[in-house]
């Protein structure tokens, strides 16, 4: 078994309006199993770009991905559609929930996709990931009516629904207070503890990537410091 | 994949824009009822013209023609056989206008097993003596209950009792303009005098109204024994022989086949009456291109209406395709709200359209010239129930396919990076 969750090798990456630029010179860089990691870097250094091609959703690139040892890079759509269904889970600044689906049935929501489990399975599966995040007497509710803070927890329960091998998060903390920033770095870390769950976190927030395992540096689209 | 949770989806993306979703499947209700009621008054009437002519007509008609014979003396002569000959003023030779050896063909008619029905006629054309003024008519011979039976004789007779023709003789049943014009009451005399000279007093025992009134002003119905003794002749002569078949699609082909058997003239109805069927034809054709330009209509709704929910959903379809989602699923979820759209709209255009139909059914429609409608004809084939149904899920399959295409393209990674 190999350490590497995820691998980048020589990743560049252009765009094309206005003018050619290039935002990703070569970058590489790998996140080993179990590991915390924080991709930092001012706004415009590529870091989201960064995030997007190793999420598979950007496939315009140049250079190689491998998730768990296995390249991805020029794979169908079909195939990176159902990796990113089992292997990846996604937390974004905005949480995006279905709304007219309740919280619990927004968490199971990956894996009815995944449909390897009975629906009776998953909703006992999702009624644990939301018990990890004290969430679980919210769990009839229709998604609209959390707050904020309620409503990124959520999201990271789903995330988690299909047990990835690693979860992305860009900015997760960007649309909320200290107090609600506190907690999902918070329970970030304790999935990272108690569940050895491998994380990769692009922040602007120096404060909150010098708490994680590993911080990689970035400017200009280029990786200055490994950590 | 779990079809439940792309139908799921589906629902949740239709509850969440239910107004316009309504708004949608009401304009494939609307259409659809429109369709149904239209094709079922349309074909309800077109039936009823058709019948008009058609039930009355038989499908294919045994007759002597009178014309010039075809095998001039001239012909026959080796003398002239090289040449190309030219007679002017031909005149058609003495033909009988009855039909010979007409017992042998009618028992070959009834062995058909094609043919539902065979019944012979005589026409005569005669004069009614009224005071000192003569008016022409055509008395029909019939064998009353056969000529029931095939061509529904008694609905056509307004007045009296049709039977009375065959039990009480020398009796009349007078076409309803004719007995205007004499005046003639039931149980009146009336007297008619043949081509050849023969006069006749008759008692009128009915009255026929056949809703055109043409027919009506000249044809007046007599027993064919009555007819028989009218014109002198015996129990054997009779001028047609009226055939009615099991389907009447096969008439050109019985006739050619017994017009060369027999050696004699044979109509056909599709050639007598080719221009009914044109006429039902453009009738239906209508019929369907206002139905099918409602449903494009709707269609359009229906493309509409995805569309914008697509917009407002685009952060929806974003996070679907984040999590998993192919381009394929997120289009089977559109195409299932616009075919839901259109089912459920269809379904229930089906049902207001039959509804629709009843109520036309009871509009009354009383018309002196068709004495056997009170109302609207609708027709009720389930044919058109069938069309409508397919068609509502065709076009509503169409009007989503491109926006469903659309947010099978939406790139998540613009979506998401574009907060």
């Amino acid at each position: 078994m190999s350490k590497k969750a995820i691998e980048a090798k020589k990743i560049k990456k252009y765009f094309f309006s206005p003018g050619k630029t290039q935002v990703l010179k070569e970058v590489s860089f790998s996140v080993n199993k179990g590991e915390f990691v924080s991709v930092m870097g001012k706004s415009g250094c590529g870091k989201s770009t960064l995030l997007y091609i190793l999420s598979t959703m950007d496939t315009d690139y140049e250079g190689e991905v491998f998730l768990d040892d296995k390249l991805i890079t020029g794979q169908s759509s079909n195939y990176l559609s159902r990796l990113r269904n089992e292997k990846i889970g996604f937390v974004f600044q905005f949480h995006y929930l279905i709304h007219e689906f309740s919280v619990l049935e927004n968490v199971m929501i990956p894996g009815l996709k995944l449909n390897e489990k009975s629906r009776e399975e998953l909703e006992h599966i999702a009624m644990e990931k939301l018990k990890i995040f004290d969430m679980q007497d919210h769990a009839l509710k229709k998604a609209n009516q959390l707050s904020g803070g309620q409503k990124q927890r959520v999201s990271i329960a789903r995330a988690l629904m299909n047990n990835p091998l690693i979860i992305m998060s860009d900015e997760p903390t960007g649309n909320l207070d200290k107090k609600n920033s506190d907690m999902v770095f918070g329970i970030f870390s304790e999935i990272v503890q108690e569940f050895q769950q491998t994380i990769l976190m692009v922040t602007h927030d120096q404060e909150l990537a010098s708490k994680t395992d590993r911080t990689i540096l970035m400017e200009d689209g280029m990786v200055i410091s490994h950590g | 994949m779990r079809v439940s949770l792309i139908v799921d989806i589906a629902k949740a993306l239709m509850v969440a824009r239910l107004k316009q979703t309504m708004v949608a499947a009401v304009g494939v209700t609307f259409s659809i009822t429109m369709f149904i009621a239209l094709l079922g008054f349309m074909n309800g009437l077109n039936d009823l013209l058709d019948g008009l002519i058609l039930n009355r007509t038989a499908h294919v008609r045994f007759y002597n023609d009178i014309k010039p014979n075809e095998d001039q003396p001239i012909n026959l002569s080796n003398e002239f056989s090289g040449g190309y000959n030219i007679i002017r003023s031909v005149k058609p030779s003495i033909s009988r206008v009855s039909i010979y050896n007409n017992e042998s063909i009618i028992r070959t008619l009834k062995g058909d097993e094609r043919i539902l029905g065979v019944a012979p006629k005589i026409a005569v054309q005669v004069f009614f003596n009224v005071g000192n003024v003569d008016i022409p008519g055509v008395l029909n011979g019939i064998q009353v209950d056969e000529e029931n039976r095939l061509f529904a004789f008694s609905d056509y007779v307004v007045a009296g009792d049709f039977m009375d023709l065959q039990y009480s003789s020398n009796s009349i049943i007078l076409g309803k303009g004719a007995a205007e014009k004499m005046m003639a009451e039931i149980g009146d005399y009336v007297q008619v005098t043949t081509a050849q000279g023969n006069r006749q007093l008759l008692k009128v025992v009915g009255y026929y109204q056949s809703g055109i009134g043409e027919l009506d002003n000249l044809q007046s119905y007599v027993s064919l024994a009555s007819a028989q003794k009218l014109l002198g002749e015996t129990s054997s002569f009779i001028t047609d022989i009226q055939v009615k078949l099991h389907d009447f699609n096969l008439s050109p082909e019985l006739a050619r086949e017994y017009r060369s058997i027999f050696g004699i003239d044979a109509d056909d109805i599709q050639t007598v009456n080719a221009q009914f069927e044109t006429g039902s034809n453009i009738r239906s054709i209508i019929s369907y291109a206002v139905g099918i330009t409602l449903l494009v209509v709707s269609g359009f709704g229906i493309y509409n209406i995805l569309n914008m929910m697509i917009y407002e959903k685009m952060d929806t379809i974003a996070i679907l395709k984040a999590i998993g989602f192919s381009g394929a699923d997120v289009r089977n979820i559109f195409i299932t709200i616009a075919l839901s759209i259109g089912f459920v709209g269809g379904l229930l255009g089906l049902f207001f359209g039959f509804i629709s139909c009843l109520g036309i059914e009871k509009i009354p429609f009383e018309t002196e010239a068709l004495p056997a409608i009170k109302t609207f004809p609708v027709n009720f084939n389930p044919k058109y129930y069938l069309i409508g149904g397919v068609f509502s899920l065709v076009t509503t399959y169409f009007a989503g396919f491109f926006p469903s295409r659309k947010a099978s393209k939406i790139d998540p990674v613009e979506i998401i990076r574009g907060k």
